[in-house]
């Protein structure tokens, strides 16, 4: 049976890490490749870097990154932020990684994801979603509505209806991301993730809301998720890959425990 | 020197970048030559068997491959390369280098895991090896090892060829092999240290064929 995987996310902007990471005993880690071959030590299962640079510069320097991340670390990792086209998912694959993400650019142009999944295989594209909770309306039945760039901006399109569309078109992933959840520390919105892992046969990867690894438990059992992405909850050395994963065993749910 | 095949399909560099950390020497190529003199040929791939199949006709690496087994040279199919190793291919459907008996299948669509919970396909994620045969590719991985798998095709083959079988809603062959032949559903380059021992295993079976040759 397949093991419930930990994600965990590195926000990258000019080649280094936004927030610094804190090992245990440890100081700040700023550089992404040494904080990915940590956590690749420690356990975890998937890495995913967020390019938030807004420069062309910037992205030469991430695609540097992406290649010494492929070369110290061996398992899956994923790279969203600025892939708005065939070729930047290219550029991307080719550095090393194994997935793209793509979110608002998806939104805008869906059919970036077939090009993708036809181009590269389903398995290499993940679609964000970001989802903030609205009152139903005859637009929005599922009261559920997709938010780009960041939440700030309204798409008028159902969060349920724009899974299915996803996976139609070849996503071989999903990470769903409460725009209401995220920072919260609150716990995963349970509801959406499994109203959205219910409604699509491609894995969903929750995200949002992670305060202790109770909640990582909640959203891979009631929440119906294959994988839980966390951050800050490890990244500031509250947690350890470790201390989440035996919870998550302790919990029942199978996890890769040696590493 | 273990040449790793390139032919369009997908993730040599992932596996060169595994040998090259584990301090193993290879080559990434798509010519028979260097193909022929090499002490070990791994056969990776991610994509569609059809597609890969035309890619490797178009530079004569089908054949290749044909003579390495022949000859005895150790190869290694790798997911995509495991599957199209086998005679035939339902993704397609398309014959397939038929090196070694078996056929490619698509999971069914109604498969649940143990749980009960719906088995999604693509099979991606962490997996265990359910270890059937002691054999020099699997040395000193424990039962129920873990490795990273992403397909929505399995491998049917000779029940006396299986080595490791995962599950997924079913069991399935997860590693076959037979005579200098190996090959594993899963991707040892993206399996932490398990999917490095596997890989070191693989060298070492081409260093002891070579040592035997001479």
């Amino acid at each position: 049976m397949l093991s419930k995987r930990l994600i965990v996310c590195l926000d990258v902007r000019n080649g280094r890490l936004t927030k610094g990471v804190k090992f245990t005993g440890n100081e700040d880690i700023g550089d992404p490749v040494e904080s990915a071959r940590l956590y690749y030590r420690h356990g975890v299962d998937e890495v995913v870097f967020y390019d938030i640079t807004a420069s062309a510069e910037g992205r030469g320097i991430f695609l540097d990154v992406v290649e010494r991340v492929a070369s110290e670390i061996f398992i899956p990792f994923s790279v969203g932020g600025g892939i708005a086209s065939v070729a930047d998912m290219r550029r991307v694959l080719n550095a090393g990684a194994e997935k793209i993400s793509v979110n608002s650019a998806a939104v805008a142009n869906p059919a970036l994801i077939s090009e993708g999944a036809e181009a590269f295989g389903s398995q290499a594209i993940v679609v964000g979603m970001d989802v903030l909770a609205v009152p139903p309306t005859p637009d929005i039945p599922s009261g559920y509505e997709i938010v780009v760039h960041g939440g700030r901006k309204r798409t008028g399109l159902d969060a349920i209806a724009w899974a299915k569309r996803c996976e139609e078109l070849g996503a071989g992933e999903l990470c769903v991301n409460s725009i209401d959840a995220d920072g919260t520390r609150n716990g995963y919105e349970l509801k959406l993730t499994r109203t959205i892992a219910d409604a699509v046969g491609i894995p969903v990867i929750a995200s949002g809301g992670a305060g202790h690894p109770g909640h990582l438990c909640d959203v891979l059992t009631t929440g119906h998720a294959s994988a839980a992405l966390v951050a800050s909850i490890v990244h500031y050395g509250q947690y350890s890959i470790r201390q989440c994963k035996e919870q998550m065993e302790a919990a029942g749910i199978k996890t890769r425990m040696s590493w | 020197m273990i040449a790793i095949v390139e032919y369009g399909a997908g993730n040599q560099t992932s596996v060169m970048r595994a040998l090259n950390h584990l301090g193993i020497p290879c080559i990434v190529t798509a010519d028979p030559g260097v193909m022929d003199q090499c002490a070990g040929i791994i056969f990776p791939g991610v994509g569609a068997a059809a597609q890969a199949m035309a890619n490797l006709a178009a530079n004569g690496v089908d054949a290749a491959l044909r003579r390495a087994a022949a000859r005895g040279q150790p190869i290694l199919g790798i997911c995509l390369g495991c599957q199209i190793l086998l005679e035939r291919s339902e993704e397609g459907p398309v014959e397939t280098l038929g090196i070694l008996p078996g056929i490619c299948r698509k999971f069914p669509d109604d498969l649940r895991d143990e749980a009960g919970d719906v088995a999604r396909i693509p099979h991606m994620g962490w997996n265990g090896l359910n270890i059937k045969k002691s054999d020099p590719l699997l040395a000193g991985l424990p039962q129920n090892a873990e490795f990273y798998f992403v397909h929505g095709f399995y491998v049917e083959t000779k029940p006396e060829m299986v080595l490791a079988t995962s599950g997924h809603g079913m069991e399935f062959c997860a590693v076959y092999g037979r005579g200098n032949i190996r090959a594993t559903q899963f991707h040892p380059e993206k399996s932490g240290r398990a999917g490095l021992t596997l890989l070191e295993n693989f060298n070492r079976m081409c260093i002891d064929q070579c040592c035997q040759k001479d």
